[in-house]
């Protein structure tokens, strides 16, 4: 990180910090126009210095070594495909996937943020699917926090030495599910109900969230094993650049 | 075939049932997309919920999104998403041949790391 990348990304943070109105939890797509305005300036802002951070994290993968370029656009490709798959499930309704599994185990979740929003932005704009108002939140729930869970989940899945497989699926998986829980809460955050306040509100949303997501989620999870597998087997030397593979650990 | 392949079949094939058994199973049922029914939980909570910000697309047409352009643009969503990937895997799996053919199997991109 140059100097002025990290006076950037430190301003970006205050920013936040400044404005964040301590939204003490973190909260799939809301629909436009269904946010309150205050409510969709913060999420925007809480979102920036991930966002920032994101753009400096990508910058440098790709200054390192140009050829990541190729990892970092199949993620991002990921995501696009998996979150245009409207899939029924047991509920009786349909919903889509995140995709963002596969950029958080590659690169971290910062970096998935920046291509979380891509996705975000062309759905909103050309889909009225999700929305400009609302794209703080979603790119919160859906480029930021859940792509932190999978992660997180895949680092500690890594030093309790679990199989690799497992641990891609797990990450996705529970990734996935907590984007859905994260709107949960963000749409009771704004929309508390008269008996039981944000708790109830928040219940009833993931009440509505949940049941669908869960199947999605298995097939996520899934899926971004099964492109792991491919990439494993296929580029070898992409994954290792990216510290993804170590050595030994290929083939 | 290897191992790896038989794993993703089977994986594969259980993604594809966890999709299609709901469609069968619940007949009855709308398959409406779960964003819409979370409007529905916020009429619930609010009584009346009038939008406050309609989508710059709608605004421009005047109205909604026809049903059949919103399937052909998330089909274009697809499309480029599956084209990056499958143009990518086309040259990861060409490159492996062709190392193995060759002999070259070591000479991979170290180069490029400086």
């Amino acid at each position: 990180m140059t100097k002025r990348e990290k006076i950037l990304l430190k301003a970006a943070i205050v920013f936040a910090l400044l404005f964040a109105i301590a939204p003490t939890v973190n909260a799939m797509h809301i629909m436009e126009g269904y946010l309150p305005a205050a409510y969709c300036v913060a999420w925007g802002i809480v979102c920036l210095p991930f966002l920032v951070a994101g753009f400096i994290s990508l910058k440098n993968k790709i200054k390192t070594n140009r050829r990541n370029l190729t990892l970092i656009a199949m993620s991002g490709a990921f995501i696009f495909v998996i979150s245009s798959l409207k899939i029924p499930s047991v509920t009786g309704s349909c919903s889509h996937m995140t995709g963002t599994g596969l950029g958080a185990i590659l690169f971290g979740p910062a970096a998935v943020s920046v291509l979380g929003i891509i996705v975000l932005i062309f759905q909103a704009v050309l889909l009225a699917h999700g929305g400009l108002t609302t794209l703080g939140a979603n790119t919160f729930s859906m480029a930021v926090a859940g792509p932190l869970v999978a992660f997180g989940i895949y680092k500690l899945c890594g030093k309790l030495n679990v199989n690799r497989r497992v641990s891609v699926f797990l990450a996705a998986f529970l990734g996935d599910i907590f984007t859905y829980c994260v709107t949960s809460v963000q749409l009771a955050l704004a929309y508390p109900s008269e008996v039981g306040g944000t708790a109830a509100s928040a219940v009833k949303f993931l009440g509505v969230f949940a049941p669908t997501q869960l199947p999605l989620a298995v097939i996520e999870g899934i899926l971004t094993v099964v492109i792991v597998i491919g990439l494993e087997t296929y580029a070898v030397p992409e994954l290792r650049n990216i510290g993804f593979l170590k050595g030994k650990e290929a083939e | 075939m290897s191992k790896n392949t038989k794993t993703v079949i089977v994986l594969l094939v259980i993604a594809v049932l966890i999709a299609a058994i709901p469609l069968f199973a619940l007949k009855d049922a709308e398959f409406g997309g779960s964003d819409d029914a979370g409007s529905v939980m916020i009429e619930e909570i609010e009584g009346e919920y009038t939008p406050w910000f309609t989508p710059v697309l709608e605004t421009a047409l005047g109205g909604e999104l026809p049903g059949e352009v919103e399937s052909l643009i998330f089909c274009i969503q697809t499309g480029i998403g599956v084209g990056i990937i499958a143009f990518f895997m086309g040259r990861f799996t060409e490159r492996r041949k062709w190392q193995k053919a060759t002999g070259l199997e070591n000479a991979d991109d170290r180069k490029g790391k400086q």
